[in-house]
């Protein structure tokens, strides 16, 4: 297990060279945009990267609260960290590409603002955990994860209402797209994904431990060395 | 099972009925509740100064953003006035089933918040020379669903809120990123209400929606912050 972190780091590595090379090289230029297009290829996968970690947080809530596992607890801790991370990237780059191809930084769209709203959502969950100093900060973080997950969809149709004029995303918008960038994606994608799973590795080792320890305080306060 | 919900009821009644009570001879909440909403609506009438066509357009974003901040101030006092004396650690380890706590706790935030919109309305025509274009009747069930909507997580969220540093700050983090999608339901649903331009119904439905969704949630959940310690 403890090889098994280098050699995946390695080749999350190699991985996201190349699909950094893929990106701004070898994809083909975009016919209106140019090169700036070429933010999608970060853009897209940070996004689907933070939704799948979301979506995990909210299995691994609904299951500490079934089965009380500390390594759910864990599991849903980490996934809400390095979602924010990823949504934070969706959120700094969607601006970025925006203001040269729409000509404004942000619109009220459906997509911006609930992603800006599921930010907003999980960022008061991990505020939740570090504020609180409940001996059973996990239940109440998995209760505060359960309520923020439904509000999501409610949150999606609301947005949709209100807003409906969209500039049609790139994917699933009817649009065609070059089957040679779907491919450049992709790679991205699993490079990112490769990349959210080893960050998510190393600081759910790093939770376990820190666990540990303060469980290994906890005991030292019960019975000191001196006594035993 | 009918035995269990009269229990429930009967439990729900007895603690609301106390809420009440102890909120007619302190009159804390209701009292800084209306104030405060007195304040934003001044401020507010200053910053904008609008005319009786904008007034319509803006009332209603700025009556529920008044009603949703004020608010706050009352459910931050729901649970934090059950600490004194441990009423709280009595509450747990007495068999009364939480659900019906959580249900007086919300009816009665529910009521006080009621009380506060109705004493608010009438400022709010007169300061913002108000008169709706739309079928002003629908304004009812909307304040009923949107006023739900607020004290239903937010008691919740107060109970979960309880146990954290800067006790004060946390449910307004927790609340307002929830409570989004109730908010656009409640501002869109009055501006279209008070400039007769715009259907309201489908805001409504959501807003039923919205209730619907987070009531069972809380109820389901309850229990478990209830016992968080």
């Amino acid at each position: 297990m403890k090889r098994a972190f280098p050699i995946f780091a390695l080749l999350t590595a190699i991985l996201l060279s190349y699909a950094l090379y893929e990106a701004l090289v070898a994809a083909p230029t975009e016919q209106t945009m140019g090169n700036v297009q070429r933010i999608f290829y970060y853009h897209v996968p940070s996004a689907w990267t933070a939704f799948l970690l979301f979506t995990i947080n909210f299995v691994a809530s609904v299951w500490y609260l079934i089965r009380r596992s500390p390594h759910a607890d864990a599991v849903a801790v980490v996934t809400a960290e390095v979602g924010v991370v990823f949504c934070t990237v969706v959120l700094l780059t969607g601006p970025l590409w925006a203001r040269p191809v729409w000509g404004i930084w942000w619109t009220w769209d459906v997509r911006l603002t609930s992603t800006l709203v599921l930010w907003l959502i999980y960022i008061s969950y991990l505020m939740l955990r570090r504020f609180s100093t409940s001996g059973q900060t996990p239940v109440l973080a998995a209760a505060m994860a359960i309520l923020g997950a439904l509000d999501v969809p409610l949150v999606y149709f609301s947005i949709w209402i209100f807003r409906t004029q969209h500039p049609q995303p790139v994917i699933g918008g009817g649009g065609s797209i070059d089957p040679r960038m779907w491919h450049v994606l992709l790679i991205n994608w699993a490079a990112f994904l490769c990349f959210a799973g080893l960050i998510c590795w190393s600081r759910y080792r790093l939770e376990i431990l820190q666990r540990e320890v303060e469980e290994a305080q906890a005991l030292e306060t019960l019975e000191p060395r001196s006594s035993r | 099972m009918s035995k269990n919900s009269g229990a429930t009821a009967g439990v729900t009644g007895v603690t609301l009925a106390k809420d009440l009570r102890l909120e007619w001879r302190s009159k804390d909440a209701i009292n800084s509740m209306l104030f405060f909403a007195l304040l934003v609506v001044v401020v507010f009438s200053f910053s904008f100064d609008p005319n009786a066509e904008q007034s319509r357009q803006i009332a209603g974003g700025l009556v529920w953003v008044a009603v949703l901040f004020a608010a706050v101030v009352a459910l931050n006092q729901t649970w934090a006035r059950e600490l004194r004396n441990q009423v709280l650690d009595a509450y747990r380890v007495s068999p009364a089933p939480a659900n019906s706590l959580f249900l007086a706790k919300a009816l009665g935030n529910f009521i006080f918040v009621a009380v506060l919109e109705m004493l608010m309305t009438p400022l709010f025509i007169m300061f913002y020379k108000l008169r709706p274009l739309g079928p002003a009747w629908q304004l009812i069930p909307l304040a009923v669903l949107g006023t739900w909507a607020i004290v239903v997580n937010g008691t919740f969220f107060a109970a979960m809120s309880l146990r954290a540093r800067s006790r004060e700050i946390m449910l307004p983090l927790l609340l307002f990123p929830v409570t989004i999608p109730a908010l656009l339901a409640l501002v869109n649903a009055t501006t279209a209400i008070l400039t007769g331009e715009l259907s309201a119904r489908f805001w409504i439905v959501l807003l039923t929606t919205y209730d619907v969704v987070f009531t069972i949630a809380c109820l389901l959940l309850f229990e478990l912050v209830l016992h968080a310690e």
